[in-house]
């Protein structure tokens, strides 16, 4: 799978690790996907949403929140280890004390 | 400033608190300047020493005892739904050190700005509105990055979180969007049905359950707020570089400071353990040996925080394998080679093998911290790689304890 120019610069994570599934048959090809994406991972092409760089998804869950149809399904959350050992040791889902550290925008 | 506006003082009745308006008093202001420019003005709860040209005494206006306006807040605009704060575009000394404050993790749970609405520049009812997380981060860096354009920013209630942790948490998310545009009356205050959200909130909001409830359709707008203007200027169309996540050396690197700060509690308690552990030996315990024998320790978990906290994170795109923990481990390995083969050289063996074993510990643990704050990890991803580098590390701490006990005997 290509991985286009991100590949380049090493700001790849893991591969085949991510839940994203898309739905073919549901897909009514609105393009909101492909829009509120912040790693360009799917492409519209005739009338559908294609995954075309599945190993670039953080698992965000913008797609399946703004899909129209629910045809995207994702297990969302934060590529976060401090959440990740929060959710170990309580039980509780993962949840960082993440004020800030995502630049300021 | 418009004709009908002839104040630049607080707003009314209102008995909650008005966007604008800061909780606590805050000293006279060292310079006073006409309310009405749009220069840097710095104004107080407290009545000025002087009135200045455009603006009627501030007591003369309803004022909120035991409230102050926001240093940013340059005017009160007339609107249909009543006054709202102008905003300045420009960032002053004040905002620049409350950023820098954040940047080191100082007092980063109160940085926040009361929702509501808030104009830039002289914006009517065909202005583009732009929603905002209460953070002052976000807030400021928006205001900024507006200057020279008319336009209103609704700023929701996102608890002082910024944007895009907001929306992952579902804080910046559909309900508070829609509670927060009924709340406004925004039909009032604009002709138009649009409302312009940045694009990392698009995790917490569902634009068509925004749409249904209040008529407004979210247009995602750019994920810098530095693309803004262009966004604008180019009739709400993005490019596909404004929609596309990046992680620069320097956004990298202003990352790093809080990295650190985060963890101040766990290094303190590290290293009093260090030291401890240090002073057990043949003697049962020893001071000196616990100061000596500490000092190296200690040196060596500093160094390992510094690889994984600052090194790993500048150093990303360039060290190799994907996963965290490892270009941690690796970065971990080569600076303690630096260390040990420089002003540290280690006596024996196993208390050299011992240090190595923490610093590469250390540096691979926080650099797998790191992952939380870049733009490129899923959760599946990272619990992918703690699932085999947590036991790594701490049977590697477990090891470098033992030896280092036992090289004290």
């Amino acid at each position: 799978m290509k991985t286009g120019a991100k590949k380049k610069n090493g700001l790849i994570y893991l591969q085949d690790v991510t839940t994203l599934h898309l739905i073919d048959e549901k897909c009514i090809g609105c393009g909101m996907c492909e829009t509120v994406c912040p790693h360009r991972v799917f492409t519209i092409s005739g009338r559908k949403a294609l995954i075309t760089e599945r190993d670039l998804c953080i698992e965000c869950g913008a797609c399946s929140q703004n899909c129209p149809v629910a045809a995207i399904e994702v297990k969302a959350g934060a590529g976060c280890a401090s959440a990740i050992i929060y959710s170990w040791l309580t039980g509780n889902e993962p949840s960082c004390d993440c004020s800030g550290s995502s630049g300021c925008c | 400033m418009t004709e009908n506006n002839n104040s630049c003082c607080p707003p009314a009745e209102n008995p909650a608190k008005p966007p604008g308006v800061a909780e606590s008093c805050c000293p006279p202001a060292s310079s006073e300047q006409s309310c009405c420019s749009q220069e840097l003005i710095t104004v107080s709860c407290c009545p000025p020493k002087e009135v200045t040209a455009c603006c009627p005494p501030r007591e003369s206006q309803a004022e909120i005892a035991g409230y102050s306006i926001y240093p940013f807040v340059i005017c009160w605009l007339e609107t249909p739904i009543g006054k709202v704060p102008q905003v300045s575009t420009q960032l002053d000394w004040a905002d620049r050190r409350g950023s820098w404050a954040m940047r080191w993790g100082i007092g980063r749970e109160h940085y926040q700005v009361t929702p509501g609405i808030y104009a830039v520049g002289q914006p009517d009812k065909k202005s583009p509105l732009l929603v905002s997380a209460n953070y002052k981060l976000s807030f400021d860096c928006l205001r900024a990055a507006l200057s020279g354009i008319n336009a209103w920013i609704l700023v929701i209630d996102t608890k002082g979180i910024n944007v895009w942790c907001a929306a992952g948490k579902g804080t910046f998310g559909t309900d508070e969007i829609i509670r927060r545009c009924k709340a406004t009356k925004l039909e009032q205050l604009v002709s138009h049905r649009q409302l312009i959200v940045p694009q990392l909130g698009a995790p917490g909001v569902a634009a068509y359950k925004v749409k249904q409830e209040t008529g407004f359709s979210v247009i995602y707008g750019p994920v810098r707020a530095s693309d803004l203007k262009a966004f604008i200027r180019d009739n709400l169309q993005a490019t596909a570089k404004m929609r596309q996540a990046t992680f620069s050396i320097w956004e990298r690197l202003i990352l790093t400071p809080v990295e650190v700060t985060v963890l101040r509690k766990p290094i303190f308690i590290s290293i009093l353990l260090l030291f401890v552990l240090s002073g057990i030996g043949a003697d049962i315990f020893s001071f000196s040996s616990a100061w000596q024998r500490g000092l190296a320790a200690v040196t060596a978990g500093i160094t390992g925080v510094i690889s994984g906290c600052v090194l790993t994170p500048i150093l990303l795109p360039w060290l190799p394998t994907r996963a965290f923990a490892a270009k941690g481990a690796l970065l971990g390995l080569i600076s303690a080679t630096v260390l040990y083969l420089g002003p540290y050289r280690a006596a024996e063996l196993s208390g050299a093998v011992s240090l190595y074993l923490l610093v590469i510990a250390v540096s691979s643990y926080t650099a797998m911290n790191f992952t939380g704050s870049t733009t490129f990890t899923s959760p599946s991803g990272v619990e992918k790689e703690m699932r085999i580098a947590i036991p790594c590390q701490v049977l590697a701490l477990l090891v470098a304890g033992l030896l280092w006990i036992g090289a004290a005997f």
